[in-house]
């Protein structure tokens, strides 16, 4: 039984990693006969070379920890308010209708274009950057805590209400619960967007992360540096995306089962 | 009288329109009696169940429990098991159970109770399992004990067994007895089934609907437990059939 679930796991990592090999062994080959210019794409083994560089010389765990440490940063703000403010509009309407309007007309602006003005206000600094994080990841996380308690099952509150419960028990026992699966949505949009958030906000002005490291390359003409950036940008994607869905599991465990 | 209801009527407002669901529902409860209530859906059984209950309030009338006015939930007085078993999903068995629990108790009781309550319905081993690993019978076992683990004084059952199949249901209603048998308890009992009414209730209360009100009590003085194949029952039954269809007699073009 157990040897079976191996098995099949290996067998779909396999699958999974079908295109991505195919593509890279094009790559490869297109590369080696000179097919491409390799001054604009280098081939797969230039690109490997470049990273080692970097890793033997410290550079990459800095820019890498940098971006990380903004994303961290700005998201752990930007979730915690977009919970706080969710959950208080989810419960009452009043904060809803105070809110409904300039959600409506903020919600619609990107992150991205507040960047410009988020420089001239905060500096060049860290703190622009983070803050460009704090509103990407406000936003999915607002909207979706908003749209998970506002759905509470009527059933569950009914119950509630015969058994006497007070304010704080059905928040905690009964609306937090209901709401956790689309809460965990709003995280896990609020989480990527945050990362393209960083990138964003270090091409446009910064000195480290992953995002300076892509406008470096460019500017320098080195495209191999700045394949590791856009590489990397993807692998710390998907690791973050795979550590969200194991928590997600483990956290939301009745969900599975439904 | 355990449950006394006094001219019950409960009127909804629709668009402007008044809509009157129940008029003039008056009965008297005697501790330990089963009642069964069957009507057409539409004839405002379970409205008059959330009235008993608290939840609804009537537009007049009153509802007394022990001498004592009902106005809102009050799961002392009465306890409410609903047609589907409105379990928490994300809780166990028994932190389903334990949310009914109101007063503020030590753990080892709280703990005591539980366990005490799981036993009562028959659901040992199932403690740490989550609802969807239960059948629906098993979910509304736990449904029952949520609600007796605070002795209300009246229990009022709403189809709780209409959404499970035939084997279940007749299994359930022995359950239901069983409880009855070691705790006495008043009960409502709102069901579509007649047979149902029949094998559980001490009177049968047949309502008509628009407006809902209290077409007729039928006693049944059959002793327990009961033998849905007996005489009598199928005298009982067809009885009870009789006030059903009584009206329906008039449209002819359902006979066709």
């Amino acid at each position: 039984m157990n040897i079976l679930k191996i098995k099949e796991k290996i067998i779909l990592i396999l699958i999974a990693a079908v295109i991505p090999i195919f593509a890279v062994a094009v790559w490869q080959v297109t590369s080696n006969e000179g097919l491409v210019n390799k001054s604009i794409l280098p081939g797969p083994d230039k690109i490997i070379e470049a990273f080692r560089k970097m890793i033997q010389k410290g550079t990459y765990k800095k820019h890498i920890l940098a971006s990380l440490g903004r994303v961290l940063k700005g998201f752990l703000i930007g979730s915690s308010a977009g919970l706080i403010i969710g959950i208080s509009a989810g419960l009452f309407k009043r904060v809803n209708q105070v809110l409904a309007a300039v959600i409506g007309m903020l919600r619609p602006v990107p992150p991205i274009a507040c960047i410009p003005f988020l420089i001239l206000w905060l500096g060049i600094d860290e703190e622009s950057k983070v803050a460009v994080i704090v509103i990407g990841s406000f936003w999915p996380v607002l909207l979706n805590t908003m749209h998970g308690i506002k759905s509470t099952e009527p059933k569950f509150l009914e119950v509630a209400r015969v058994f006497e419960k007070n304010k704080l028990k059905i928040l905690l026992k009964i609306i937090i619960p209901s709401a956790a699966p689309a809460i965990f949505t709003g995280l896990r949009l609020g989480i990527s967007s945050a990362w393209t958030c960083v990138v964003t906000a270090e091409m446009i002005a910064s000195s480290m992360g992953v995002g300076y490291l892509i406008s470096y390359g460019r500017e320098l003409a080195q495209p191999d540096t700045l394949f590791v950036g856009i590489i990397s940008i993807g692998i710390i994607g998907l690791v973050i995306d795979s550590i969200v869905l194991k928590l997600q599991k483990v956290l939301l465990y009745w969900v599975a089962l439904e | 009288m355990i449950l006394q209801l006094k001219n019950i009527k409960r009127v909804f407002s629709i668009n402007q329109s008044k809509l009157e669901v129940l008029r003039d529902i008056s009965l008297d409860v005697k501790t330990g009696e089963i009642i069964s209530i069957v009507g057409a859906s539409g004839c405002g059984k379970s409205t008059l169940l959330k009235i008993i209950s608290g939840l609804d309030t009537a537009t007049a009338g009153e509802v007394y429990v022990d001498n004592k006015k009902i106005v809102k939930p009050s799961q002392k007085e009465v306890g409410i098991i609903f047609q589907e078993p409105r379990l928490f999903p994300w809780s166990t068995v028994e932190k389903n159970i334990e949310f009914g629990i109101s007063a503020k108790l030590p753990k080892i009781k709280k703990k005591r109770i539980i366990e005490e309550h799981i036993n009562l319905v028959g659901l040992n081993g199932f403690e740490k399992a989550l609802p969807s690993q239960l059948s629906g019978g098993m979910q509304q076992r736990v449904s029952i004990a949520r609600t007796l683990i605070n002795r209300p004084k009246v229990l009022l059952l709403d189809e709780p067994f209409g959404a499970l199949d035939a084997f279940t249901r007749i299994n359930m209603q022995q359950e239901v007895l069983k409880i009855w048998q070691f705790e006495k308890t008043t009960m409502i009992l709102v069901t579509h089934d007649i047979d149902e009414a029949i094998y559980l209730g001490d009177r049968v209360v047949v309502m008509s609907s628009k407006p809902g009100v209290i077409k007729k009590i039928i006693p049944v003085e059959l002793p327990r437990p009961r033998d849905r194949t007996d005489g009598d029952f199928a005298y009982l039954r067809k009885k009870v059939y009789s006030e059903f269809f009584e009206n329906q007699k008039v449209s002819s073009e359902y006979y066709i």
